[in-house]
């Protein structure tokens, strides 16, 4: 009996935790309503409003919400994807390479950890200006394409493999390459999963250098597409800014749901080091 | 023909330092261009005035860092964003640890509270943002309608200079509270139970459990944990943009956010590079006060 309840969950945490949560998700359950409902029932809470998914299509028709997604989701596949190969390639190289200035090149990738892009934000614009960028989806993502966060993690795992593989494929013939890609690329699958879960959340919700660097609708993403839209100082209407705002988050969310157990262990991997 | 077969290691050698050098250029070549020499280029840059038009910037030494030391708005943004680290931290990791205390126990519908927590972390700021404002709206956003109700008078949270931080400070700590909980939770996992149940046996409280055993266990976690806080405090602007744009009266202008202003509304280049070099001084003492100093205090296991 002692055993059962060791320093476990008393009715008093059960409670907190459960008021704690609802007040987490009050937000959202809050934009739920109002987007669900006419406009009038916004700022009201009554059992018999009628539902409506009326707000949907006003938000949709208000802003070009198919080219936001396009190029959201463009430019979160376009930074995944160099960051893999970029990450892995640098990753295998310090991980089973021993050659001059390899620490020095280690310090200069994990300076990025503290010092990330967006902070130089005003060098970069200019950098994007010089090579004639500005305001395309290559430039929102070229930062980004070498991650010192996806190489370090990399590296770890790849120094984790046992050298006895990677010596047994080397007799039989295989090239460098060949062995990255058939013996430490499947080992490392699951960090793989951990950083594009990540990474794609991360890329998904960047806000300030997208908004700096586009000021287009064929470049801008998500989250400037719903800022400049929001802003609309007419009237705020706020079923259509919260039909806006589930939209946008829609594809996030509905992952997260499904996904929920495999989004939490990948950010617990990501963090350990 | 040893002498041999050493010549033929050092060609090996040599060949394979060139691989290893050809797989890390790409990426090496972005972080040159995108992180290193930017930060090199900013701290030049911030010795020079503005290029204005067709005429280039020209050295004005100190003068940049001159016109930010007489900046009243840059003394508030500095102000501000202490006070916001000095909040958002502690608040956001204290939470944090209760919450992952919390849904590590057989805690009834522990997955749901779990995802709750959580839910904010996988969501954009600046679309979370669009719901708060709602929240905060004076008359009849959802705080005026619950103090209303309580009789209390009606305010103005996001437009009084007084409370404005205080807003938008609580959306970053709704924001970051799950996310560190992620880190406590996978730590305390990985603690072995029979510490538990040793305490347990000995009669010891919860409290002193929780305070003489899991709590230094949990130090590294707290480390990262923390280091990561800072950074955060100084890079976290995008809710700003929607809640109040650095205002009332400047009370909400954190630096990033004055960064952007300069930059990119006032197109004060030589200016932005001088806060921009302020901005990467912390970052980097953080850095370096997590290497030298709190590294060694923490014992890893």
């Amino acid at each position: 009996m002692k055993n059962n309840t060791l320093y476990g969950a008393t009715w008093l945490d059960t409670l907190g935790a459960w008021l704690l949560a609802l007040l987490w998700v009050l937000p959202l359950a809050y934009a739920f309503w109002t987007a669900f409902h006419p406009p009038e029932y916004a700022t009201r809470l009554a059992l018999d409003a009628p539902w409506t998914l009326d707000n949907f299509r006003r938000a949709w028709e208000a802003a070009p919400f198919a080219r936001y997604f396009l190029n959201t989701a463009v430019l979160v596949a376009l930074i995944l994807a160099a960051q893999l190969v970029l990450s892995t390639m640098a990753a295998y190289a310090f991980a089973r390479y021993r050659f001059p200035g390899s620490n020095i090149a280690f310090a200069l990738v994990l300076v990025q950890l503290m010092i990330t892009p967006d902070l130089l934000l005003v060098e970069n614009y200019k950098t994007m200006g010089h090579l004639g960028l500005v305001d395309t989806l290559t430039a929102i993502g070229l930062p980004y394409f070498a991650s010192a966060f996806a190489i370090f993690l990399l590296r770890q795992t790849f120094m984790g493999i046992p050298k006895e593989l990677d010596e047994a494929a080397r007799v039989e013939g295989a090239s460098a390459l060949q062995i990255l890609w058939r013996v430490y690329v499947p080992l490392a699958r699951p960090v793989y999963t951990a950083f594009a879960l990540v990474s794609v959340s991360f890329h998904w919700n960047n806000f300030l250098w997208p908004l700096i660097i586009t000021n287009s609708v064929e470049s801008r993403p998500l989250t400037v597409g719903l800022q400049v839209f929001s802003s609309v100082e007419q009237g705020v209407e706020w079923s259509l800014i919260t039909a806006a705002t589930l939209m946008s988050v829609a594809p996030l969310l509905i992952g997260f749901i499904l996904f929920q157990r495999q989004f939490v262990q990948s950010f617990m991997r990501a963090g350990i080091k | 023909m040893q002498a041999a077969a050493a010549r033929a290691g050092n060609a090996g050698a040599g060949q394979r330092a060139i691989h290893a050098w050809l797989l890390l250029l790409p990426a090496l070549t972005l972080l040159v261009a995108f992180t290193h020499w930017p930060a090199v280029a900013t701290l030049i840059d911030s010795f020079y005035s503005t290029p204005r038009g067709s005429r280039p910037g020209v050295w004005v030494g100190l003068e940049n860092y001159e016109v930010m030391w007489d900046d009243p708005v840059f003394w508030h943004a500095v102000r501000n964003n202490l006070w916001f680290a000095g909040a958002t931290i502690p608040l956001s990791i204290g939470l944090a640890l209760v919450m992952a205390l919390w849904v590590n126990e057989r805690l009834a519908g522990r997955t749901l509270v779990r995802m709750a927590y959580f839910t904010p972390t996988v969501l954009p700021m600046i679309a979370v943002a669009n719901i708060w404002l709602f929240f905060y709206t004076p008359q009849y956003g959802l705080l005026e309608q619950i103090t209303g109700s309580l009789g209390l008078p009606s305010h103005n949270w996001l437009g009084d200079p007084s409370t404005a931080l205080a807003a938008v400070t609580l959306v970053a700590v709704w924001k970051e509270a799950g996310f560190f909980m992620i880190f406590y939770l996978a730590a305390l996992q990985t603690l072995n139970p029979s510490l538990k149940e040793a305490a347990a046996i000995e009669g010891a409280s919860r409290w002193y459990f929780f305070r003489r055993v899991q709590w230094p266990l949990l130090m590294p976690t707290t480390l990262f944990v923390l280091v990561n806080a800072v950074i955060n405090a100084f890079r976290l602007v995008d809710h700003i943009f929607i809640l109040t744009r650095g205002g009332p009266d400047n009370a909400t202008t954190l630096l990033l956010y004055h960064l952007y202003e300069v930059g990119f509304k006032f197109w004060d280049t030589g200016y932005a590079a001088a806060i921009t070099v302020v901005l990467v001084a912390v970052l980097a003492s953080v850095a370096l006060v997590q290497f030298f100093v709190l590294d060694k205090r923490v014992h890893y296991r």
